[in-house]
């Protein structure tokens, strides 16, 4: 599933990363807590969040997680969307609630990896 | 990477949460610069973030040392703060002293500490109550 799959499948909107739209996302993970998505490690993810705020970009930075997708039609600010841009990582913004989304996602074959050890 | 050792030393401010993760975020960069394994870089990124996260969160700040030698790479993790009154159980999986107003910005969930031992190698926690708190973690190349 690439980053433009998502947007299509969420009906979301691309902030952040039109030219990394073609990139190919692995996993998922859904969480508000950055210290339950930093306790999972995976290679080319997607984060799901209804958190909106620096913190998520830097999380996603440590984590080399390739888009964030903002959940419940949260739209990042200024300073978020500078970072993210820095960091190449896409950006976007659904209004659809975190259960919806994720479980959308999960019905198109996007899986969570295996589970916390 | 050639044989030199590299030390990286770090200000982390008091209470700017928009601020923390600067010093992390810089290491990360320069190690993939000298070319360290992807793999050896975010364990180290994501342990120091956690650790650099606490110090905001808990403890005013602080400074971070980086010691990059062929072997393995040191963060010491120092800071004045309140100190930890139970070192066991604050490294059990979900406690945590954070207030409300943390957990509202992502943090606080009782994973951090967690998080830093299981990313990397080694991890020694020093703490006195009032002085302050020493983390020093290895992660080997």
């Amino acid at each position: 599933m690439t980053i433009k799959d998502i947007r299509d499948i969420l009906m979301a909107e691309l902030v952040v990363g039109e030219e990394w739209g073609d990139r190919e996302v692995h996993t998922a993970c859904g969480s508000d807590m950055m210290s339950d998505v930093l306790a999972f490690m995976k290679d080319q993810s997607v984060l799901l969040t209804g958190l909106c705020n620096l913190q998520v970009i830097r999380t996603c930075e440590m984590m080399d997680i390739i888009c964030i997708v903002f959940v419940r039609g949260k739209l990042p600010d200024e300073a978020m969307i500078e970072m993210a841009k820095e960091k190449e990582i896409a950006i976007l913004t659904s209004g659809h609630r975190m259960f919806s989304a994720c479980g959308m996602l999960y019905e198109k074959g996007l899986r969570g990896g295996p589970d916390y050890k | 990477m050639n044989n030199d050792i590299i030390v990286m030393t770090y200000e982390v401010p008091a209470d700017d949460f928009t601020r923390a993760g600067e010093a992390s975020s810089s290491v990360k960069g320069k190690l993939k610069k000298m070319g360290v394994n992807p793999d050896i870089v975010r364990k180290v990124a994501i342990a120091m973030y956690e650790g650099e996260i606490n110090m905001v969160i808990h403890a005013f700040g602080g400074t971070i040392d980086v010691i990059v030698s062929p072997e393995e790479i040191m963060m010491i993790l120092k800071d004045q703060g309140p100190g930890i009154e139970d070192i066991e159980l604050a490294m059990q999986a979900g406690y945590s002293t954070a207030p409300d107003n943390i957990r509202s910005l992502g943090f606080g969930a009782g994973m951090g500490l967690p998080n830093m031992k299981r990313y990397t190698d080694d991890m020694k926690i020093e703490s006195i109550l009032g002085v302050g708190t020493t983390v020093t973690m290895r992660v080997s190349m």
